[in-house]
């Protein structure tokens, strides 16, 4: 796993309140002890039950669940919250990541799946992403980042009034760094949004497509706008 | 194999064949009794028109000549030998005259035929069986019907019609019934001789067909018994005869052979996991002690805790890997799989792969000829082709010529032929080309290359589990490997 970023690197809107559903020990404590570096409060729940209560009493901006827990599954859990008006975004955390087990997973009401072992950066990153959908820009028709400018509708892409000519994928590509703007996006992220894959590709092939889109979008601008975070992924941010 | 007789009815073979005995006995019993009661009906039938021919003769000499006539009638009658019984007896049932000595008590009471063969002693007997037996007195004065029948030497059963003569005294006319009684005496020898010969015919066909079944049902016990025991490579015996015993074992062997697949998938498993991850995690823990031990500078410990998260990340992708292969030989859930658009899955997969191998120097052309589909699933195909792809752009770039990787989707025959070939150097050796899907075979040229090995052996996996096939042939140059999927039947 990786240290969590120091903060002044991932920027975050805000703290938020984070309930993890965790029976190991010792994982629960690490991700408190990290997402507190990250500038957010983690409470912990050491099984189904006690984390069904804390989450049907408490007002949570996201939970990342376990789903092998005693007492309680994780998916039982969600279930049940969702059964009673609860649309707290959940993050899944599995040992299981087959296909059928990803799609089950989604299926009882989890808004994304992560497998274990993983990367904290990968979780975090994931959990700041679903906190943003709770206020999400799905709905706007225009995206814009400093003076990068991307219309969804007339899929046209205008940097400082200057128009960029982007290929399909890297428009999608590019629109969804830019829902995600200022939130740190993961190769793997990017691999299931805009490609709907969930494998590890043998080569990076996320980092072509980015370099490349990055060609596009800044070549013969000063100011770079889509910055490499170290360890975790992209971020797309003015100035 | 030596049995005890409990042992032999407890197979099958024995207990079938008591039951078709049994079975057979019964209908055999039926028949014959249902026979015998038939014909016996038409004796007595017979036996009684007889004693009424006689009848009507005798009532002749009482109308021409009365009762003087009928008794000298009789008299003569009973003087001539032959089955029929004459008797007059006056009214209290004392006999006058005939070739009757004694009676069953009651017979001459109830006038009209006998209702059953009652037991009489014939005159001239009676002598003959006193001199012989001097306790057969109480057997004579009180013959009674479930005395004599066993006695058939010394009385005989007949039937009679019994007349009472205008004075009142009883005349009796009947006729024995030797003949139908030895007519059922044969039927009753014909019927032992029958259930004699049935029980035997049913010892000679449990002999020869069930046993043989049986010893065929023993040789297959143990024969499992052997790959209970272990030797998984033991197979049921199967004779060639294509019967049901053979087909049984053909499919238990198919059975064994699927098992024994898996037992080997899982036996590689353990082998890899004991090999090619303690590897890379002693390199690990190594690594994080020669850390520990000396003094460093905080960007030594920096690096050395990247170096050390870069090969987790790459033992969890190998770990993935190996899982998945095993998840996908063990079968996955056909929940799991639904149409996939193979052109637009091939399309996705070079746009994926199009900017490294633009950067690689490689061009990557692809020839798709028309739209196809399969059932499967998308994830899957993406992962095996995005593999090879993978495989065939690090593998051109050493081409003599402009390095290129050609993807190709076209129908031939019943498959959906869906290959990429490089122009690099190829595998030129067949055994190595076999070897290359092997689990973490990496052959000579490869170990400068980054990866697990896995790439093929899971792409191999993703293939078998669709119904399809992978096969790598040389393309002169570089090497053509082919994903080949069954075409859908709506197709």
């Amino acid at each position: 796993m990786t240290a969590p970023q120091s903060s002044s690197e991932i920027a975050y809107n805000g703290s938020m309140k984070i309930l993890v559903i965790e029976d190991d020990r010792e994982a629960a404590d690490y991700m408190q002890k990290a997402f507190a570096e990250a500038g957010h409060t983690a409470h912990v729940a050491g099984d189904g039950e006690t984390g069904f209560a804390l989450a049907d009493a408490g007002d949570y901006d996201v939970m990342v669940v376990d789903r092998m827990m005693p007492r309680r599954d994780g998916l039982s859990v969600i279930a049940g919250l969702r059964s009673r008006g609860n649309t707290t975004p959940v993050l899944i955390l599995s040992a299981l990541g087959e296909v059928d087990d990803r799609v089950t997973g989604l299926r009882a009401g989890g808004d994304d799946y992560l497998t274990k072992p993983y990367a904290f950066s990968e979780l975090l990153a994931r959990v700041e992403v679903l906190n943003r959908r709770a206020s999400a820009r799905e709905s706007e028709t225009v995206y814009r980042v400093g003076d990068l400018e991307l219309d969804r509708l007339s899929h046209s892409v205008k940097r400082a009034a200057r128009e960029i000519t982007l290929q399909p994928r890297e428009f999608r590509l590019l629109e969804y760094l830019m829902r995600h703007a200022g939130q740190v996006v993961t190769r793997t992220m990017l691999l299931e949004n805009v490609w709907d894959y969930h494998f590890d590709p043998q080569t990076n092939v996320i980092d072509v497509h980015v370099s490349r889109l990055r060609g596009k979008i800044e070549k013969g601008f000063d100011k770079p706008i889509l910055h490499t975070v170290r360890g975790a992924g992209y971020m797309l941010k003015s100035g | 194999m030596a049995l005890s007789l409990p042992a032999i009815m407890r197979t099958t073979a024995a207990r079938l064949s008591a039951l078709y005995f049994l079975l057979f006995a019964l209908c055999a019993v039926l028949l014959v009794f249902y026979m015998t009661s038939l014909s016996a009906r038409m004796l007595t039938g017979q036996t009684q028109q007889t004693i009424n021919d006689e009848v009507l003769g005798l009532a002749r000499a009482y109308q021409s000549g009365g009762l003087p006539r009928l008794v000298r009638v009789v008299e003569q009658r009973s003087r001539q030998p032959g089955a029929n019984l004459y008797l007059i007896a006056d009214v209290n049932g004392q006999i006058l005259t005939g070739n009757v000595q004694s009676l069953a008590p009651g017979v001459l009471e109830t006038d009209g035929w006998t209702t059953e063969p009652f037991s009489y002693r014939r005159f001239g007997e009676g002598e003959l069986e006193r001199q012989r037996n001097s306790t057969a007195d109480q057997s004579e004065t009180q013959p009674g019907q479930s005395e004599v029948q066993p006695e058939g030497e010394k009385g005989h059963n007949a039937i009679a019609l019994v007349l009472r003569l205008p004075n009142q005294m009883i005349m009796l006319v009947g006729r024995d019934l030797g003949e139908p009684e030895r007519f059922r005496a044969v039927i009753r020898r014909a019927l032992m001789l029958a259930l004699g010969m049935m029980g035997l015919g049913g010892l000679l066909i449990w002999f020869f067909v069930g046993r043989a079944a049986l010893k065929r049902i023993d040789s297959v016990s143990e024969a499992s018994r052997r790959i209970m025991g272990g030797d998984l490579t033991g197979r049921l015996p199967v004779t060639g005869a294509g019967d049901e015993f053979d087909r049984l074992s053909e499919n238990l062997n198919t059975m064994l052979a699927r098992i024994a697949t898996l037992n080997e998938g899982l036996k590689q498993v353990s082998d890899n996991i004991a090999h090619d991850l303690k590897t890379p995690l002693t390199r690990l823990r190594n690594r994080a002690e020669a850390t520990l031990s000396g003094k460093h500078k905080p960007a030594d410990y920096r690096q050395a805790l990247e170096g050390t998260i870069t090969e987790s990340d790459q033992l969890i992708k190998t770990f993935n890997a190996i899982l998945m292969i095993s998840r996908l030989e063990a079968g996955y859930s056909s929940e799991s799989t639904s149409r996939v658009d193979l052109t637009a899955a091939v399309r996705d997969v070079v746009e994926l792969y199009e900017p490294v191998a633009e950067e690689a120097g490689v061009a990557l052309e692809t020839a798709v000829d028309g739209d196809f589909s399969v059932n499967g699933n998308r994830e899957l195909i993406g992962q095996a082709l995005s593999n090879i792809v993978d495989n065939a752009i690090k593998y051109s770039t050493d081409a003599t010529e402009k390095p290129s990787v050609r993807v190709a989707l076209q129908r031939v025959g019943h498959d959906i032929r869906l290959s990429v070939a490089d122009n690099g150097h190829g595998i030129p050796d067949d055994a190595d080309r076999a070897r290359a899907t092997e689990r973490f075979v990496r052959l000579e040229k490869s170990r400068s290359q980054p990866g697990s090995g896995l790439g093929l052996s899971l792409a191999k996996a993703i293939m078998t589990f669709h119904n399809g096939r992978l096969e790598l042939l040389p393309a002169n140059p570089g090497l053509s490997v082919i994903m080949s999927f069954p075409a859908r039947e709506d197709h």
